[in-house]
């Protein structure tokens, strides 16, 4: 039986690119400067006479532009439709929702497997410029710019799509009026650093890698698929796991074989050989290092004279690789700057997966949350 | 909409447009009245889940945490007024989390169910059992009160720790309570702030 038609309220939706930096580059970090740039962007709902009503939703580590809607031929709808579309948390019919991409990775915006002009078109590889997350929302200023948004009404993101909207309030708070950071952090950690170094370690020792320049010869597909399970792994939690797969096997008895006999390893490999289809590998070492980069800690995520936006943080309890305790420190450090903020623990056994999956408490909260924000105006 | 006479009290308490932190606020019904009727820029501290819910549903700010743990990174005197309504009989370390009440805020409201009202005296002398009231609802095997007190035996904690009684109200379901307060009030509402010789 063929599976039934994927269903998304908001219908078809397509991908756009701004393209920008031809004359004027992104001066990066690090120093270098990189353009022309693209950068992948799809927009729900309309910007309303006065632009008071834009919102920015910031993907994570694998994520893409598509957070909502359809895409014609695919067999899902985006990567957050629950939570965007008419009558939901992120309502379309309220607000404008913007979803970006990020420089530097692979899904329709500049990154290390886009044709660089001093390669001759041949793509960058490793000569492609280290980015940090500052780097990624400097690239979305332009597009904000472009789409004529004077300030979003809110920035929100789960994982490192929570450091892009920590990293707008940063560096913009003028142009934010609130921030919804889930399951992330004011910094990375050595736990969360070291998975990082594990996932890259993995891709550059795979023999295929050939120091990033396979884009001719296709994919280190080994190395990319041990980082994917790692990271899955990290992703859900003991319970989660348990629930999901506990010691279950794909046949009856064992095999005294190295197959994957358990339903758990089944699952990592098929998770793992789906990932290398759709994810460049230079991608992967160049956005978890700015994820490992990333540090607002101190004051860094404010700045002087500057309104503080208000904040709703949101962490979920089994959460072991953004832990709450991180989004306790973003909110202490928001506190100390008499800034109005909203922190919830949601109980939830599903880890850091949690914020793609319990849509009806982060409902709950985004909703009241951007009405009282908007209201406040 | 009819305000119970614990948030009449309070409310009337608390001066317009202040800065106040509600420690333990529950479902925010309170805060929703201060914000109403007096201006308030209203937070909330609450340990349970569905009760933060509710709270970012009327459109307070809230945090969702223990105040037993303390009130860290609120720097020193941030609130005008903290407020522990039907709270600090249900903390286990009372003098820690008024020492922080008293800390964060310049002044503090407390409320709390009196245990020496005339029907829990009757409970407890004719019948033999522990009190059970409008103020005291549960059995002694299910209530959250860690501390059963009267107002005499705050005031006297107040003057033994430095602590200023600036107001002091019992209350019944009815309304305020005119004279012997220790007696015929179900519920106590106090102002209070640091005193000169304060000691927590």
């Amino acid at each position: 039986m063929p599976d039934p038609a994927p269903v998304s309220a908001l219908g078809v939706v397509e991908t756009r690119t701004f393209a920008f930096g031809e004359r004027d580059p992104l001066v990066l970090a690090s120093g270098q400067t990189l353009g022309p740039v693209t950068l992948a962007y799809e927009t729900y709902g309309a910007l309303s006479p006065d632009k008071s009503n834009a919102v920015l939703l910031l993907h994570a580590l694998t994520g893409d532009a598509h957070a909502a809607g359809l895409h014609a031929g695919e067999p899902r709808p985006g990567w957050w439709d629950p939570l965007v579309g008419p009558g939901k948390a992120f309502d379309t019919e309220k607000y404008f929702v913007v979803c970006s991409n990020v420089i530097g990775g692979c899904r329709g915006s500049t990154g290390p497997g886009s044709p660089s002009a001093a390669l001759g078109g041949k793509p960058y590889g490793l000569t492609f410029p280290v980015i940090t997350i500052a780097d990624m929302v400097e690239a979305q200023r332009r597009l904000m710019d472009h789409l004529g948004v004077p300030a979003w009404l809110t920035v929100s993101g789960g994982s490192m799509g929570g450091m892009q909207a920590l990293q707008w309030a940063a560096l913009y708070p003028e142009r934010v009026r609130s921030v919804i950071p889930i399951a992330t952090t004011l910094k990375h950690s050595p736990q969360q650093i070291a998975f990082d170094e594990v996932g890259r370690q993995a891709v550059m020792a795979d023999p295929d890698w050939l120091g990033g320049n396979y884009y001719d010869h296709g994919q280190p597909e080994r190395g990319l698929a041990v980082a994917r399970m790692i990271g899955h792994i990290t992703y859900m939690s003991d319970q989660s796991m348990e629930e999901k797969f506990s010691r279950r096997l794909k046949n009856d008895g064992f095999k005294f074989s190295f197959d994957a006999e358990f339903e758990v390893e089944g699952y990592l490999r098929y998770r793992g050989a789906n990932f290398v289809r759709r994810f460049d590998a230079n991608s992967y070492l160049y956005v978890t290092r700015a994820m490992d980069y990333f540090d607002l800690s101190g004051d860094k995520l404010f700045k002087p004279g500057a309104p503080v936006p208000r904040y709703l943080v949101i962490s979920f309890k089994s959460d072991w690789l953004y832990p709450s305790y991180q989004s306790r420190d973003i909110v202490a450090a928001v506190r100390a700057h008499r800034g109005d903020v909203t922190y919830v623990e949601v109980h939830s056994t599903y880890g850091h997966d949690a914020f793609l999956v319990e849509y009806d408490e982060q409902t709950r909260l985004i909703k009241s949350f951007l009405a009282k924000t908007r209201e406040g105006a | 909409m009819s305000v119970r006479p614990d948030h009449a009290a309070i409310a009337a308490l608390v001066a317009p447009g202040a800065r106040v932190l509600d420690l333990g606020c529950g479902t925010g019904d309170l805060l929703a009245v201060l914000v109403r009727e007096r201006g308030v820029q209203a937070q909330g501290i609450e340990l349970r889940e569905e009760s933060i819910y509710q709270c970012v549903e009327k459109g307070l700010s809230v945090h969702h945490g223990d105040i037993e743990s303390g009130l860290g990174e609120f720097p020193d005197g941030d609130f005008d007024f903290v407020i522990l309504n039907q709270t600090m009989q249900e903390t286990r370390n009372v003098a820690f989390v008024l020492k922080e009440a008293l800390r964060v805020g310049k002044n503090v409201i407390v409320g709390f169910p009196n245990m020496c009202h005339w029907k829990a005296r009757v409970d407890v002398f004719f019948r033999g059992r522990t009190p059970v009231s409008r103020a005291l609802p549960y059995r002694w095997h299910n209530t959250p009160n860690m501390h059963f007190l009267s107002l005499r035996d705050f005031e006297e904690f107040c003057a033994e720790k430095g602590i200023r009684v600036l107001a002091a109200r019992g209350l019944t379901a009815r309304g305020p309570v005119r004279w012997a307060a220790n007696l015929r009030a179900e519920t106590a509402v106090y102002h209070i702030a640091r005193g000169d010789n304060f000691s927590l």
